[in-house]
């Protein structure tokens, strides 16, 4: 049986200051480490839940992203009717010819920034459950009237249920607010696609959007739509297209945290370090008592290897609570892939809480095995002489 | 129970090393201590007479010679078997008691009790019996802190006794306390010696304490220069 | 000063402590400082930008073009001396990974705006405006793949599709610092007449238009006289300041830099802390000290000038050694990062932060041991050393 773990705790309560100060360290370490990931996992689930399973995406070849695509009428017509694709109630295919642009528009702050602008079709809002009209009504088709999603309304100037702007020579009303959850729409606009074309003066389509019958019938709508040489055309799963689009960013913020969070534990973990070197210099008579009691070097180690790992979860259960308030924010920037504006939010999962912890202990262990092995390095009589 | 002496100490040397030159603490110290004996050793500052304490309990080691406690030479064993024998047979007593501060009077005499394979129950038990012996048992949930120096040494003898070791070692048990409290110290082990039967070994520069004890050797420059049996009190 | 070098001696008493805290400190400041730079990598463009310059766009947004038509009608605005008419390109050599800057431009003009762009080598100038499909490249970009004068590099378009041969005729360095030395450059006219022969629809179609104008002060002005000749067409203009454009670009990534900024501030209070604690721990261990100083007479100031001291000499050794290491570190940052930042440069105000970070946190740290110090009853102290 080895010394209990109320020692090691009761230890930490003693040096209140010391432990709060150490452990308020750490924390501040995992709380970065944490919002990273949050942020990561934020988006990532923002643009996987944008995709619907069994849609499909029709881009231009070797274009990115569907600001890039065009697909001109011709094409986008057979990449509409298709025997892979469902039809609707109507009898109609599930097939929306969409027109894709960025717009500047006036963020609230006074920043500028590229908002993206659907043209969208009749089908396209069945082919997007996501999406729900929340205030006002829809555009008429055929009409200069636009939706805007909610993080859109949230974070940009004049857009206000009523109120106009001004592009392509034209006047556009804003007559409903759209919300479509955690997912990419809501930073959109929604508007008549062929109204759009013509503002833009543009003869193309961006790309079809189109729902399958079922989702085995992918491969051999992808095969047929690639093998055209005429279309020079590319089929890609909507939810794959949307997880390639925030590849970059994701990774970004990715390596931006691990290495920032990298640097940060070595200050952490130093500073874990000296107060468990001075907590092994303040109980050195203890450990010599300890010692000649009987208790072994391991049972030495293993307490202060406590101690510290007490003092790592300290701090990261600090930490993560701290994060876990980040949750009731939205993280607005430009995705540098589509160059266009996209929120999403700090999403905590129990793994990233997990990891959290974990990191703390460990930042809890590496700091405090050295001063442990002091610890239990020590000659128990000149141990016991120093008290 | 075996007849003979319970401690053999056979031609023991011991020297520390400072500034480069080794210095004789020990040397061809031998003797025996008999089973129930209470031990005082004397001798002036740096005669050795701790050092030969730490040797005999298993926490110092010695340059050469034997220790053989019921018929085990100690000095053979390696790190975890000392550590285990002085568990199971050496209870101590040290001159600023020792305790753990961040545990209670009961705890820290559970704590030797965690090296058993007593329930938590038992342990429990067996500390609570060992408190209630030093008669204190109104303070188990004190501090040492809150403890006075002789309540700490008592607490610390419960401590010694809880795992029923067959030798005690004090080193000084009452040079940290005022006359009243040592006097009860040395009576308390006296009883344990009497009606415990205990082995008591014990350094001290007080001359009261020595009174206490049967049997007195005094330690001078490394060397036992005599032993004579104290006509008690 | 007795006092001074007893605070210096107090604080290296405890050798590993202080070396531990020292270290700590020093790591601190190192990321401390390599963020800011980060920062200031993200403002580059800004910062390289020229007052005697104006972008001219599509009003919509950058995805949108402008008839070639407009370079002369901006030209013949009042006050502007040169116009350029580029196109983003985003080719992409070999590999996504292998990112650089690459511009269809149209560039004697190019050179006459930017002054800041130097081909020293004139028989490479003349032979770069002699090739159709010559490019002119970067010393830097250049480096880091091993390009020479003479090299075929084959670029493959993401906007314009197709695989894009040239030849590299020249490179270029930066007169100042600050300016990307890692763009690649290509004739205009190469992009448009191969457009004109296979997407004769994308022919003719203008990205951006740089304008050398005489007059910096006049920039506002003149900006709205451009605009004004494209009012009510169908494709209006947006004209603004390099910087202003520069600027657009970094504030997409606004609530990135703000992250990185206040994350910049959250490794100084880590280190406070840590520093802190190693302050509060000194001053314990040294409380029985302090008493004796006060019976000696000495007041409450002078322990806490005493234990400021202290604290000071750690965080300073910190901050010096951490500032030892934002050079060489940022060197290495920028040469691994070299894609995403292509000027990585640590500034004077960058050192002028981190060491004002780094005597902070010494005060700062100080602050709790000097209370704790002056507080302290003498009695009670002088007892905890015996």
């Amino acid at each position: 049986m080895a010394i209990p773990l109320s020692y090691s705790w009761r230890n930490l309560l003693t040096r209140r200051v010391t432990t709060v100060l150490t452990a308020g360290g750490m924390a501040l370490v995992v709380f970065v480490f944490t919002a990273t990931l949050m942020l990561a996992e934020g988006l990532r689930q923002t643009l996987v839940s944008t995709g619907s399973p069994d849609n499909v995406v029709v881009l231009r070849k070797s274009s990115e992203t569907e600001v890039q695509s065009t697909l001109d009428r011709q094409v986008s017509n057979i990449a509409a009717t298709q025997p892979e694709l469902a039809t609707d109630s109507q009898g109609r295919t599930m097939a929306a010819r969409e027109v894709v642009v960025l717009f500047v528009l006036p963020k609230r702050t006074g920043e500028k920034s590229n908002v993206v602008i659907r043209g969208v079709g009749e089908t396209s809002l069945e082919l997007r459950p996501q999406v729900r009209l929340i205030e006002g009504r829809m555009p008429a088709p055929g009409s200069t009237e636009i939706m805007v999603g909610q993080s859109v309304l949230t974070k940009f100037a004049g857009v206000g249920l009523g109120q106009t702007m001004r592009f392509g020579q034209r006047l556009w009303t804003v007559v409903g607010v759209f919300d479509a959850g955690r997912t990419g729409f809501s930073s959109e606009i929604w508007g008549d696609a062929e109204q759009l074309m013509q503002a833009f003066r543009r003869q193309a389509f961006s790309v079809v959007v189109a729902k399958l019958r079922d989702p085995d019938g992918f491969e051999p709508y992808k095969a047929r739509i690639e093998g055209d040489p005429r279309l020079q055309a590319e089929v890609k799963r909507e939810r794959q297209y949307y997880e390639d689009q925030s590849k970059a960013l994701s990774r970004f913020l990715k390596v931006l945290g691990v290495s920032l969070t990298g640097i940060f534990s070595v200050g952490a973990m130093l500073g874990a370090s000296i107060t468990m070197y001075s907590s092994v210099a303040t109980r050195t008579a203890e450990i010599g008592t300890l010692r000649a009691l009987g208790f072994r070097r391991r049972d030495i180690l293993l307490a202060f290897l406590a101690e510290a790992l007490l003092l790592g979860a300290l701090g990261g259960a600090a930490g993560v609570a701290a994060s876990s308030l980040l949750g009731f924010l939205t993280f607005s920037t430009t995705n540098f892939q589509t160059f266009s504006e996209l929120a999403f939010g700090f999403t905590l999962t129990g793994e990233i809480a997990a990891t959290s912890v974990g990191f703390a202990l460990f930042m809890g262990v590496v700091g405090g095995f050295l001063p442990a092995l002091r610890a239990s390095r020590l000659v128990i009589v000149e141990a016991l002489r120093s008290g | 129970m075996s007849s003979g002496p319970l401690i053999e100490i056979r031609r023991l040397y011991k020297s520390y090393t400072r500034g480069g030159q080794a210095i004789p603490v020990l040397t061809d110290v031998s003797f025996e201590i008999g089973r129930g004996e209470f031990l005082a050793l004397m001798g002036p500052s740096g005669s050795g007479k701790s050092t030969l304490l730490n040797c005999l309990a298993g926490i110092d080691r010695v340059d050469s010679g034997e220790i053989v406690v019921n018929g085990q030479d100690i000095t053979l064993l390696d790190e975890t078997d000392l550590a285990r024998w002085r568990s199971r047979s050496v209870g101590f007593i040290f001159q600023f008691y020792n305790l753990i501060p961040v545990l209670t009077a009961l705890e820290n005499v559970e704590l030797p009790l965690l090296l058993t394979g007593l329930t938590r129950r038992e342990r429990r038990e067996h500390a609570a019996a060992a408190l209630a012996a030093v008669g204190l048992s109104d303070r188990s949930d004190h501090y040492p802190a809150q403890l006075s120096g002789g309540q700490q040494q008592r607490v610390a003898i419960a401590r010694a006794v809880v795992t029923d070791p067959d030798i005690l070692v004090a080193d000084e048990p009452t040079g940290d306390l005022d006359r009243t409290s040592a006097e009860e110290i040395l009576t308390l082990m006296n009883r344990l010696n009497q009606e415990l039967e205990k082995t008591i070994i014990m350094v001290t520069h007080d001359p009261r304490a020595a009174q206490e004890a049967h049997v007195l050797r005094h330690l001078d420059k490394g060397e036992l220069s005599r032993a004579a049996d104290t006509p008690g009190r | 000063m007795l006092l001074i070098r007893l605070a210096v001696k107090n604080a290296f008493r405890h050798r590993l402590r202080s070396v531990l805290t020292i270290l700590g400190v020093a790591v601190a400041i190192l990321a401390f400082g390599l963020l800011r730079t980060v920062v200031d990598a993200w403002y580059s463009g800004v910062e390289a930008s020229a007052a005697d310059r104006l972008v001219t766009r599509n009003a919509i947004s950058l995805t949108f073009s402008l008839p070639l038509a407009y370079r002369e009608k901006i030209r013949a605005v009042p006050g502007v001396t040169e116009v350029s008419q580029g196109n983003w390109f985003g080719g992409i050599y070999v590999d996504e990974k292998n990112f650089f800057a690459n511009f269809a431009y149209d560039i004697p003009s190019l050179l006459a705006i930017y002054p800041e762009i130097s081909v020293k080598d004139k028989d490479q100038l003349s032979s770069l405006l002699r090739d159709r499909k010559g490019a002119l490249v970067g010393e830097k970009l250049a480096k880091r793949f091993g390009w020479k004068v003479g090299d075929q590099v084959t670029l493959r378009g993401t906007i314009f599709i197709g695989d894009w041969d040239f030849t590299i005729r020249a490179l270029y360095k930066a007169t100042r610092a600050g300016i990307d030395e890692s763009q690649f450059f290509f004739h205009w006219t190469y992009l448009d007449e191969t457009l004109r022969a296979t997407m004769p629809t994308r022919a003719g179609q203008v990205g951006f238009y740089m304008v050398g104008i005489d007059d910096p002060s006049r920039s506002a002005d003149i900006s709205r006289a451009i605009d004004a000749q494209f009012a009510n067409s169908l494709a209006e203009t947006l004209t603004e300041t390099e910087k202003a454009f520069q600027m657009g670009f970094v504030s997409m990534s606004s609530a990135i830099i703000l992250a990185i900024k206040l994350v910049s501030f959250v490794v100084v209070l880590i280190i406070l802390a840590v520093s802190a604690n190693t302050m509060a721990m000194s001053a314990r261990e040294r409380s029985g000290e302090y008493a004796v100083l006060k019976t000696l007479g000495f007041g409450s100031s002078t322990l806490a000038l005493l234990i400021a001291g202290e604290a000071l000499a750690l965080s300073v050794t910190g901050a010096c050694l951490g500032l030892a290491l934002v050079l060489p570190c940022a060197k290495a940052v920028g040469s691994f990062m070299t894609d995403f930042f292509p000027v990585f440069l640590v500034s004077d105000q960058t050192i002028t932060l981190s060491l004002a970070a780094g005597v902070a946190v010494g005060l700062l740290s100080a602050a709790y041991p000097a209370l704790y110090a002056a507080r302290v009853g003498i009695a009670q102290a002088l007892r905890k050393v015996g």
